[in-house]
């Protein structure tokens, strides 16, 4: 029996696949994820749309906030460090989390360096902007990988940036010729031996969500057809007006996302979405996606 | 022959590459009507709470029960064994109550207690079967029948059959190793 392997940490990601990750702050909020059918939730102290709103240092979250929700559901509970900081991953492995995120979120603790995710037990999920991007963190040892869009904004541009630019990466990538790959492998900034693995497979070694800006039934739905195994929804639902009805259309979209009579069926009623940010008011220094390299 | 793979959340893409590796016909399933015309159906590995709540949802948990007590051929992996059993040892999911076995979630612990061993499984062959625990749940007791096809070391049942009915608590489908499908899908032949 062996406990950590790289199977077992990329294989929780399948099982999440085609599910809703949402964020919560307490008790109550994970059991309505749970019962609206949330495949994980992500325990938090506040949404990022609080931590945008408030500046200052974001942390890794309180730990008896995150047992505390641990104890409250069954399915698996996620918590986030900043980038680098690995003492925060050690405690959050600690207390036995089922998935790490090491997340630009938060403050990042190092802008040189992400955590070596190999030497944790626990795995890792990260977040992205394009191809080079993914692989750099699968080479340190991410075992999912996310988009990073703009979290905390209710604005899905950002998201929908990122996930073409890693699925055009794709694309790209199956076309080159063997002889090509070195170039390609130093042009994206990623470990030549992952580049040469993706041009043979077609496809990302991890699995892969979109993440950043999720607000509606039809922003997952949107994802999941640009190609997103499954959809992270932060702000989005405790930050509407009726979270319970607004997580389960979430959950129902993101299953049915090739259907569109459903999709709009599960749109009706929902009250107000969080309230949405335009992408370039936000002044760039307050931009959390360029966090982490 | 047409084989259905539960669509509605996990690890469902992973069963269909399978199952056309072997070279059945397999299709998701994500509203009743794609129930329609198979042969046999798999019930995946993913999150059971999220998979029982939309089986509900979208009325499928109804037709299914009904398929798989009527010897219609259906294969669980981790979340589809918790979905297969009479008993759950948790109140989080309503299983479907279809094959005599009582189930204990997340058996092992969190995800920090997942592993990767391997096992004798007799109707597979000598070769040990290379076997994937994720949060995994264990068999805790068979009744009326049920045979046991494999079991870890100190005894717990991890993989059972019951008629056309076919549970394991790891995940064939995130292997190279096609042994176990190969057998359900022999199953389904002798059935049609």
């Amino acid at each position: 029996m062996e406990t950590g392997t790289w199977k077992v940490k990329a294989g929780l990601a399948q099982m999440l696949k085609g599910g809703v990750i949402m964020d919560v702050i307490n008790v109550e909020q994970a059991k309505i994820a749970q019962e609206a059918g949330a495949c994980a939730v992500m325990a938090l102290e506040r949404v990022p749309a609080d931590i945008r709103a408030a500046g200052g240092v974001a942390r890794m979250a309180d730990p008896t906030i995150i047992e505390a929700i641990m104890k409250a559901v069954s399915i698996p509970v996620m918590a986030k460090c900043r980038i680098g900081h690995f003492v925060e991953a050690q405690v959050l492995q600690a207390i036995g989390v089922d998935y790490i995120d090491e997340s630009e979120v938060l403050t990042p603790a190092d802008e040189s360096h992400h955590v070596w995710k190999h030497s944790f037990k626990v795995p890792f999920v990260c977040g992205c902007r394009d191809l080079g991007e993914a692989l750099r963190r699968i080479g340190e040892g991410a075992a999912m990988i996310r988009t990073k869009g703009e979290a905390g904004t209710g604005n899905i541009v950002e998201a929908v940036r990122h996930m073409r630019a890693v699925m055009d990466g794709i694309r790209k990538l199956v076309s080159t010729p063997e002889e090509e790959l070195m170039a390609v492998a130093k042009e994206l900034a990623a470990p030549f031996e992952l580049v040469a693995e993706m041009q043979r497979t077609g496809k990302l070694p991890v699995v892969n969500f979109a993440a950043g800006g999720v607000a509606t039934p039809a922003d997952a739905a949107l994802m999941m057809q640009l190609g997103a195994d499954g959809v992270f929804v932060g702000s989005g639902i405790f930050k509407s007006s009726d979270p319970a009805a607004r997580a389960a259309a979430v959950v129902r979209a993101t299953t049915h996302y090739q259907d569109p009579a459903i999709i709009a069926e599960v749109s009706k009623n929902l009250g107000q979405a969080m309230p949405g940010l335009d992408i370039k008011q936000i002044p760039t220094a307050e931009l959390l996606a360029p966090r982490g390299w | 022959m047409k084989i259905g793979v539960l669509a509605v959340q996990g690890a469902f893409a992973e069963h269909i590459a399978a199952l056309r590796q072997l070279g059945a016909a397999a299709v998701p399933v994500r509203l009743p009507g794609d129930l329609t015309g198979l042969d046999g159906l798999v019930i995946p590995g993913g999150e059971s709470t999220s998979i029982s709540r939309l089986m509900a949802t979208y009325n499928l948990a109804r037709p299914v029960k009904d398929l798989a007590g009527n010897g219609f051929p259906v294969f669980g992996t981790c979340a589809g064994m918790i979905l297969l059993a009479k008993k759950s040892s948790d109140s989080d999911v309503t299983p479907l109550g279809v094959m005599d076995i009582a189930v204990r979630r997340n058996a092992f612990g969190r995800q920090k207690d997942s592993f990767e061993t391997e096992l004798t499984i007799p109707v597979l062959g000598e070769k040990p079967f290379p076997a994937v625990f994720i949060r995994a749940p264990v068999i805790g007791q068979v009744y009326n029948g049920v045979e046991v096809l494999a079991r870890l070391d100190d005894g717990t049942s991890v993989a059972v059959r019951q008629g056309r009915l076919l549970a394991s608590a790891f995940h064939p489908e995130l292997t190279a190793d096609l042994r176990f499908h190969k057998y359900f899908l022999d199953l389904v032949a002798e059935s049609r």
